[in-house]
């Protein structure tokens, strides 16, 4: 007898006492997600108008952009009066007439500053009072590693470890968790809360809690058994055994195989919801690029009034370490066009002022160019917050670029204030109970 | 003795008995379940093999993998420069660049660091394909497995370290201690490498000890929380100063080490990173926190507070760390006692467990015979349902059970059994679409039976596919398998019994084992 698993030779081949964690997920009324039990999608669609129907969801919705890479916020957001920056970028430096400058609509007044001239829906938004620019973002010690800043960014902790900031966020509604690893559920449950929706694949830790994980799936096709690849007619039984719960845990009510029975209906349902919805052709058109893609599948949720109130979506490739500026600009046109169409869209749907949209970035690069051509990783950089409830224009101040850090920007808002807003004036939660600590508001929401 | 009624009710009748199992007891479920929890699953032949030994030769079998050959065995090399520390001449040079401003040397520096980075996470990849080959092909399953179990429990990322060749040192010490004992484990650990660097004890100096390591040694390695103090924390830290490296190997800097007298739990004196081992493994607290950890990862679900386990896990569980304290710490007589257990056969245990990402592939390419047909899309699987290899979410290692299911994560999961089963991929991407020919018939035992003239009746396929992919026959199955076979082929063929895989394995009972 041989455990060798050699793949050519075929011949060879011829209960209970969960922790209370478990046992709280063990619920069905956590595991089934409340649309499955609403009929939001019997409901009017939204553009038939919001406000007064009985039973629409009316609650606001926040969707996270992700830039992954490490923006070069510098030439995202261009101080172009200022020699330094040119000084430091010989070559990159993006002279004025490859900016839009922006002019003073802004809360905060003059100007010195022009977006790259790829992001002319971001303009748009920008001279419309749509888009908020926070300048200078950062956390104190700033880390320069990919994965170490960007758990930071997602836990909201400068430790970088823990539950995500928006998951916590869910957790405290859904089940009154508490901020940090030590959190502990007060024992209430709210079985309206929504886990989030995250496009892509994998759960992002953001929006990861201890007892609510997203529900995330790369694109319609993923979120369904492919086994109706292979044939068609077979998805029909697939179904059915999906379904055919009861019978199956009726002894075992507790077990680990009674919880898979249940998510695996959730799934089913979650999927039938979730690619209806996003089946629907948009009200308006979105470029050909990835980001929006993501984007107008979000807008296709919304509009299908899904109670979901996080969503997630990312680009990457900002890591531009050599050669950047045209790699760098097409980027930010594929972004600028994505948000562009997107606000176009839940306009249309009369679902604008119900959605904030905020756009970050792990860290910002450099302010000296490198010898490629390119920037390497830095700190500080600019974050955006897109929708009609924005205060439009340009909040906090720009970093110094002759007072470096070691040839950094040193920060000059924190990340976790803008968070605190968000979580205080948009998802009307208590900040403190998510964030470790309580941050200053810039105003970027209106109030 | 034997039966434990809790006092939450009738439905707790657990068999709590550590006493081996009888032979007449021992059969193909049970067989089937030793392969599954000591391994990743078997073969329909394999599991008959090992029922037919009974359950001492069997256990035997498994536990002594040091008897079984293995062909793949032999060191595989791995550069280990790509990370390697700057020169002297470079520092040098680096430094005289940072004093001089010289903007230019200084992003040569950064782009070579760069560069190097870029290599290491590849080589990274080659190392997560080199194991997850090593676990799919071993003969010695268990090896891997307790491997697997070390990695969860010892959890390193190279998140953190960014030095693949670091890891794979690790990897290699933790297999070659995986089954001996856990005071050369403790031992090992505070001298590898990828640990001094993950949790900082490279930082750990005389003058400003570091606490880090001394700290997650005690809650997460040994003891649990609660089972040491603060101040056990800040002697043991002592005792560990100037434990570091140098490129790849272990360095006792014996200038940055504190030779003070400490006292760390119930030891005394001048006390250095052995003689913190030492009281840790004098500790009542550190057997039975092992021991807890073992039946998490081999049994059932229990809290990692020792403190917090009642009812027949309680009895259990005192009863393995007994017989790990009388073994003086060797891991093996605990897991034989284990694995010959009534407890351990209980009807309520077996097929109760989530089987983890690892699990649920390797398992699927060793049980149902599969192509592997390609290591990068397996391992983003695996990545996708929430276990990189190498890249454990932080120093707790991975919660595991209840925590790896989610509506996308089941979806991954059956998704992935589509893929291995028939080369489809779910996503429209014609790069990864497999054509390696899979023949599914030599998996169920009635296909391949002299004695069957024709085909095999529907029912009796039907349900030793059920048998051999879940473990039991769940409720209505049996009519949903043949429906669907029916609707592609007749039953007893290749693209009948492959139907019959696919819906098998998109079950929730698939998950379990």
């Amino acid at each position: 007898m041989n455990l060798h698993n050699d793949p050519t030779n075929a011949k060879a081949y011829t209960r209970r006492a969960f922790i209370q964690n478990s046992a709280m997920l063990a619920s069905a009324a956590l595991t089934v997600p409340a649309f499955i039990q609403s009929s939001a999608f019997a409901m009017p669609k939204a553009e038939l108008g919001l406000s007064s129907i009985a039973g629409v969801n009316e609650d606001n919705i926040l969707v996270i952009i992700q830039l992954s890479g490490g923006n070069d916020g510098l030439n995202t957001v261009v101080p172009y009066r200022d020699d330094a920056y040119y000084r430091l970028r010989p070559s990159i430096g993006i002279r004025p007439d490859g900016l839009h400058i922006l002019s003073k609509n802004g809360s905060n007044g003059a100007v010195d500053l022009g977006l790259n001239q790829a992001m002319t829906g971001i303009r748009e938004l920008y001279d419309e009072g749509q888009c908020a620019i926070i300048q200078g973002v950062g956390y104190p010690n700033p880390n320069r590693s990919h994965f170490t800043s960007m758990d930071i960014w997602h836990t909201g902790e400068t430790t970088g470890t823990g539950d995500g900031w928006l998951g916590r966020y869910i957790d405290a509604q859904c089940c009154g968790y508490g901020k940090g690893e030590s959190g502990t559920p007060d024992g209430s449950m709210n079985d309206k809360v929504e886990p989030p929706i995250a496009i892509g694949n994998e759960a992002p830790l953001m929006l990861t809690g201890r007892n609510m994980m997203p529900v995330s799936f790369e694109s319609a096709e993923l979120f369904a058994w492919a086994g109706k690849k292979y044939n068609e007619d077979i998805v029909e039984e697939h179904r059915k055994l999906t379904d055919m719960v009861n019978e199956r845990i009726e002894h075992e009510k507790d077990s680990n195989n009674a919880f898979l029975l249940r998510t695996a209906m959730d799934a089913r349902i979650s999927s039938d919801t979730i690619r209806r919805a996003v089946s629907e052709k948009p009200l308006v058109n979105y470029p050909n690029n990835a980001l929006a893609g993501q984007l107008s599948m979000i807008g296709a949720m919304i509009r299908a009034g899904l109670k979901t109130r996080v969503y997630y979506a990312s680009i990457g490739s900002f890591d531009t370490h050599a050669n950047q500026l045209g790699g760098h600009a097409r980027l930010l046109g594929q972004f600028s066009d994505a948000v562009r169409a997107f606000q176009n869209d839940l306009k249309a749907q009369g679902n604008d002022s119900r959605v904030v949209t905020m756009a970050f970035s792990e860290f910002g690069r450099r302010v000296g160019q490198n010898a490629s051509n390119g920037t390497d990783h830095g700190t500080a950089a600019p974050m955006f917050m897109f929708g009609p409830k924005v205060r439009g224009g340009f909040h906090s101040t720009h970093p110094s670029l002759t007072s470096l850090d070691q040839g950094d920007l040193k920060y000059t808002c924190d990340f976790r204030s803008v968070y605190a807003e968000i979580l205080d004036g948009w998802l009307s939660t208590k900040s403190e109970d998510v964030l470790d600590g309580k941050f200053k508001h810039l105003r970027v929401l209106q109030g | 003795m034997g039966i434990h009624t809790s006092a939450s009710g009738v439905d707790d009748r657990i068999e709590t008995s550590l006493l081996p199992i009888d032979d007449e007891e021992f059969g193909y479920r049970e067989a089937r379940h030793l392969l599954w929890r000591a391994g990743f699953g078997g073969t329909d032949e394999q599991i008959r093999t090992l029922a037919s030994w009974g359950p001492k030769k069997a256990v035997d079998f498994i536990l002594e993998y040091g008897d079984i050959p293995f062909e793949n065995d032999g060191p595989t090399e791995f550069d280990h420069d790509i990370m390697r520390p700057r020169s002297r001449e470079e520092n040098m040079a680096l430094q005289r660049a940072q004093r001089a401003g010289d903007e230019n040397t200084l992003a040569k520096f950064r782009e070579m660091r760069q560069r190097a980075q870029r290599e290491d996470r590849g080589q990274m990849r080659e190392i997560r394909h080199w194991w997850l080959t090593r676990m799919i092909q071993t003969p010695r399953p268990l090896e891997e497995k307790m491997t697997l179990f070390w990695h969860g429990h010892f959890a390193t990322s190279y998140r953190t370290i960014e030095d693949s060749y670091h890891m794979y040192q690790q990897n290699r010490m933790l297999r070659g201690l995986a089954l001996g004992n856990f005071r050369d484990l403790l031992t090992a650990i505070i001298r590898d490498p990828a640990m001094l660097r993950y949790l900082n004890n490279n930082q750990n100096r005389k003058d400003a000890p570091n606490e880090n390591l001394a700290r997650e040694i005690m809650e997460l390695f040994s003891l649990g929380e609660g089972n040491y103090t603060e101040r056990d924390i800040k002697e043991g830290a002592r005792a560990l100063t100037g434990y570091t490296y140098r490129d790849d190997a272990f360095l006792f800097n014996k200038n940055q080490h504190d030779e003070g007298s400490k006292r760390v739990l119930s030891a005394y004196g001048n006390i250095d990173g052995d003689g913190f081992v030492n009281a840790i493994i004098q500790s009542p607290h550190c057997a039975p926190f092992i021991c807890a950890k073992l039946y998490k990862f081999f049994v059932a679900e229990v809290p990692t507070d020792t403190k917090q386990l009642e009812g027949p896990q309680r009895t259990v569980i005192r009863a393995l760390s007994q017989t790990m304290e009388r073994s003086r710490f060797e891991i093996k007589p605990v897991l034989k006692k284990l694995f010959l257990s009534k407890h351990f056969y209980d009807p309520s245990i077996m097929g109760n467990k989530i089987k983890s990402p690892v699990e649920l592939v390797v398992g699927a390419v060793r049980s149902l015979n599969t192509p592997v047909r390609n290591l990068t899309v397996l391992s983003q699987a695996i990545e996708k349902m929430g276990q990189s290899l190498f890249l454990p979410p932080s120093v707790k290692g991975w919660d595991g059970g209840r925590a790896w299911i989610n509506t996308s994560t089941l979806f991954t999961r059956q998704n992935t059994l589509v893929y291995m089963l028939t080369g489809q991929m779910a996503q429209t991407n014609r790069l990864f679409a497999d054509r390696t020919p899979y023949d599914p018939r030599l998996i169920v035992d009635c296909m391949n039976d002299p004695r069957i003239e024709g085909d095999p009746p529907d029912e009796l396929i039907a349900g030793q596919v059920m048998d051999f992919v879940l473990g039991r026959r769940p409720y209505g199955a049996a009519d949903q398998l043949l429906s669907a076979a029916y609707k592609v082929d007749k039953p007893a063929s290749t693209n009948g019994i492959r139907t019959m895989l696919l819906l098998t394995t998109s079950m929730p009972e698939y998950q379990l084992c």
